[in-house]
């Protein structure tokens, strides 16, 4: 099998795979990094969705010798400790339910925030349709790109959510923006 | 102010030491300290119970018992604890519990169950803590333990300003004797600090750094990584496979044949790849050859099923109840309506498609596994490959969705069988399009019915002849396809007649998210409708008067089903309706809908707000919801549980569709079974009534109203009634 040295996460790591291992494969089993996850195989769901290059890419359609020299980035690589705007709001928005397409709706929001940080509505929706939450936290995910969008602008939204900074801990605030 | 626990709702209290299996319950919610491990029960650390632990160190370790979905019953369930043990619920650990039934009680997550099973039991077990904990500080000080109270991880004496952490206070009260049950001494709710405000997901901070949690997740060293070959036709059998072939394939370690049995919710019969990477086996799967012996449900069709349907609706069916005379009703109707509806075999298509980890050594097993119903994977592991249950362990990993798909355990019995017979820690994974072919599926349905109205716009009869899928033998409904005798409007109606026909099947059927409601609040909820629009009656006004005077209904004679109190579905149909802004103008073109329903003992009523375009074009701008599930624990989740709910209905009843071909499941992929992109998702409004009742899950009773609240808007924006779902199958143009 032939030897390929990937840059993940900022660190190279060689893996011996047939030629033909989507990334999302060789992340997962190769390199223990399963935060990037199997939804579908077929580019249709988004679970998969890393970073080549700065770009949202679906992993588990790009073959391990597609890769070659490029910058690979995981939800696992997007902050050193979880303080990425995005991750932030996630947490603040309450987002996840079953959780499992999460690190696919952050990763992809994360390539659309770094190219335009004051997204429209509309090109949130565009840029997040192919991502599918079948738990329906869609309304969540928008509220957190919208304020981790303001965030990374220096800008305070008002939308309000669970306490961030004291991760369980409760909050007393009023309603959610969309009932208000 | 304290409640005691002598004046306790009699009723609930039986019903939670029922639920125990006889008394029980309280036995192992508060087990004595002998009961516990002796390294648990060691002077430093502190376990009045199975779901508690304080170390000398300070530190609260609080047990999840039942497993998490998504559904958020990780972080609510541990809340009920801390709120009576007095902690606060950012400094605890939380931590899910492996399958211990003695220890817990039931485990499982379905039927909304997680919160009217477990709240009574958790506040006492909470309170049991922390009355150990006052004791020992008021032995600690020699003052009175009145004189003492308990807060924030903290006792305190007042009067002499003396306070100690549950840390410092360890070691003794776990030399304490247990209160004694009929002691135990809840909090007033009037005194909750924590339960009803918003508390973020336990797990979040591990989901966005994508640490392992879910079934997928699992690593072992030396794992192998299995593919299995199902027969696409269910109850299909192995006649022979390329085996060799197959195993000569790149880092393929093993191929074989699994003879399984006829049972779907078993082992099924099937090939097994084994390989060293998932990809190796996905790879050598696609030079498997296999040849099946179909079977019966090759003969299956979904089409047929229709047909069928058509005839038996046209002739009487089996009458399964009968109030008042239907016929004469219907005779001295003014207006009498006419209409057949149809809904669609619907999949679970959970995100995290199936998998599980196994370990078969010898005769003990160990299973990593993303299950609603531990409990019954051990049970079908056990008996399959004939394995004491004892020797059987559960890890219970998060759930990357459940939806009712996982309270079957077939993916848990084909990891521990092929684990067994490739001598290896296997984990299996399976493809979306497994997923969506080996289903239990969401039954169809069809329903033939006649209304009648009166001269003065009253419903005066209803009739409902129900024709839905059987076993084999037509002796009765396959799982979730059965229709009770007692839903609405039976008993809310003086002229009612339920008339019920079988066509066999052998699709393999399940429980998907409010089973039977998911189905039935559609039919008569839109039929509801039909009859407010030939009597000329505002839908809501209609429902009101159908619903009736306030009283109280008590549960259905099957024993099966809780007491409907219809106050409470009044209240939520009105307050939704206000807040919709119910009856307002709108152009030709946009409209409103309103449905109610109860389920899980929840009483939920919805409207939502659609425009459709002259060219068919919907779009769902708005759904509003008002529910009553008694109080809240966790408002973050409840919230998120009935946007959720809103979300998943509207996604399945547009879009979503299983159709059978030859026994064979037509969809394979989510570009033939669509879920809602983000683009398409409406505002969703939730709003809560919390009554005064024992609390009551949410996982499920928003789902059923949505399909109907859409419906009714799509009818009152252009005109076109649905009568068959899913919505994109039917044109809703207009002029």
């Amino acid at each position: 099998m032939p030897t390929y040295e990937l840059k993940v996460n900022g660190a190279l790591r060689k893996v011996d795979v047939a030629a033909d291992t989507p990334l999302l494969w060789v992340l997962r089993d190769s390199l223990d990094l399963v935060g990037t996850k199997f939804g579908c195989g077929l580019s249709q769901c988004g679970a998969c969705t890393v970073h080549l290059n700065g770009g949202a890419i679906r992993s588990c359609q790009t073959r391990v010798a597609a890769v070659a020299s490029g910058a690979v980035t995981t939800i696992e690589g997007l902050s050193p400790d979880g303080s990425h705007p995005l991750q932030r709001a996630w947490i603040k928005h309450d987002v996840p339910q079953c959780g499992y397409c999460q690190a696919g709706q952050i990763m992809t929001a994360a390539a659309l925030l770094a190219q335009n940080n004051k997204p429209t509505d509309a090109e949130i929706d565009a840029a997040l349709a192919g991502n599918l939450c079948r738990c329906g936290t869609y309304p969540r995910i928008r509220r957190a790109v919208r304020e981790a969008a303001a965030a990374l602008r220096g800008e305070k939204l008002t939308e309000t959510g669970v306490d961030v900074t004291a991760g369980l801990a409760a909050s007393t605030c009023c309603q959610m923006e969309v009932c208000a | 102010m304290k409640t005691d626990v002598t004046t306790m709702d009699r009723r609930s209290f039986l019903r939670v030491s029922a639920l125990a299996g006889g008394g029980l319950l309280l036995g192992f919610a508060l087990r004595p300290l002998h009961q516990a491990s002796a390294a648990e029960a060691t002077a430093a650390n502190f376990k009045p119970n199975a779901y508690i632990r304080i170390g000398a160190d300070g530190k609260v370790t609080l047990i999840a018992k039942n497993p998490e979905c998504g559904q958020g019953v990780k972080t609510s369930l541990p809340m009920i604890l801390a709120e009576e043990l007095g902690v606060d619920i950012s400094t605890v650990t939380i931590e899910q519990a492996g399958l211990d039934e003695k220890a817990f009680g039931r485990q499982f997550a379905g039927g909304s169950r997680s919160t009217p099973d477990n709240y009574e039991v958790l506040r006492r077990a909470g309170a049991a803590g922390r009355m150990m904990l006052l004791e020992a500080a008021a032995q600690t000080w020699g003052v009175p333990v009145a004189e003492c109270a308990a807060l924030s991880g903290t006792v305190t004496h007042a009067a002499s300003k003396r306070s100690l952490r549950y840390g410092e206070l360890a070691a003794k009260a776990a030399t304490l004797p247990p209160p004694d049950e009929k002691a135990i001494t809840l909090k007033s709710p009037a005194d909750f600090k924590l339960l009803g405000t918003r508390v973020g997901g336990v797990d979040n901070p591990s989901i966005v750094t994508g640490k392992p949690l879910f079934g997928l997740d699992q690593k072992l060293p030396g794992l192998l990584h299995a593919v299995y070959e199902r027969c696409p036709v269910p109850g299909g059998k192995v006649k022979k496979a390329n085996l060799d072939r197959v195993k000569g394939l790149p880092g393929v370690r093993d191929a074989f044949i699994l003879e399984g049995g006829d049972d779907p919710t078993g082992l099924v019969p099937g090939v097994a790849i084994v390989a060293e990477t998932t990809w190796a086996a996905m790879s050598a799967r696609r030079q498997l050859q296999v040849t099946w012996d179909e079977g019966d449900v090759a003969a299956h069709t979904s089409a047929a099923y229709d047909a069928r349907a058509v005839e038996l609706g046209g002739m009487p069916g089996k009458e399964v109840r009968k109030d008042g005379d239907v016929a004469a009703a219907l005779a001295g109707a003014k207006t009498v309506v006419k209409s057949a509806y149809s809904y669609p075999f619907l999949a679970h298509a959970t995100l995290e498609p199936q998998n599980c980890t196994a370990h078969v050594q010898g005769d003990s097993v160990e299973i990593w596994a993303p299950t609603q119903t531990p409990g019954g994977g051990q049970d079908l592991v056990a008996k399959t490959l004939k394995i004491p249950k004892e020797k059987i362990t559960i890890h219970v990993t998060r759930i990357g969705g459940g939806f009712g798909r996982r309270l079957m355990n077939d993916y848990l019995v084909e990891a521990a069988a092929i684990s067994q017979r490739a001598q290896a820690p296997v984990k299996v994974t399976w493809s979306r399009e497994d997923d969506l072919r080996h289903d239990f599926y969401r039954p169809a349905g069809w329903h033939f019915l006649e209304g009648a109205v009166d001269a003065q716009g009253r419903i005066a009869a209803w009739k409902n002849h129900f024709v839905t899928l059987s076993n084999k033998d037509a002796t009765e409904p396959v799982r979730s396809a059965s229709l009770s005798a007692d839903e609405l409007p039976a008993r809310f109606l003086a002229n009612y007649r339920l008339e019920q026909s079988f066509i066999p099947s052998l699709v393999p059927t399940g429980f998907l998210r409010a089973p039977g409601s998911n189905a039935i609040a559609f039919v008569m909820q839109s039929f509801i409708d039909e009859l407010a629009q030939a009597a000329s009656r505002d839908p809501l006004e209609l429902r009101l008067e159908l619903l009736g005077e306030d009283r109280i209904l008590p549960p259905p004679a099957s024993g099966r089903g809780p007491a409907y109190d219809v106050a409470r579905m009044k209240s939520v149909l009105r307050r939704v309706a206000e807040k919709a802004g119910w009856g307002k103008k709108l152009e030709k073109g946009r409209g409103q809908g309103i449905a109610f329903h109860f389920s899980h003992s929840g009483y939920v009523a919805e409207v939502a707000e659609v425009s459709v375009a002259k060219d068919g074009t919907l779009v769902v701008h708005d759904i509003w919801c008002c529910a009553d599930v008694g109080p809240i624990i966790n408002r973050s989740g409840a919230e998120a549980q009935v946007e959720g709910s809103m979300i998943d209905g509207l996604s399945a009843t547009w879009r979503q569709e299983i159709t059978v071909d030859r026994g064979r499941t037509v969809q394979a992929s989510f570009s033939d079974y669509p879920l809602l992109p983000l683009s398409d998702v409406p505002r969703v409004h939730v709003d809560f009534i919390e009554s005064a009742n024992p609390p009551t899950g949410l996982g499920e009773p928003a789902l059923p109203p949505v399909a109907p609240a859409i419906c009714n808007a799509i009818f009152a924006a252009c005109g076109k009634r649905l009568r068959s779902l899913p919505i994109s199958q039917t044109d809703l143009s207009w002029t």
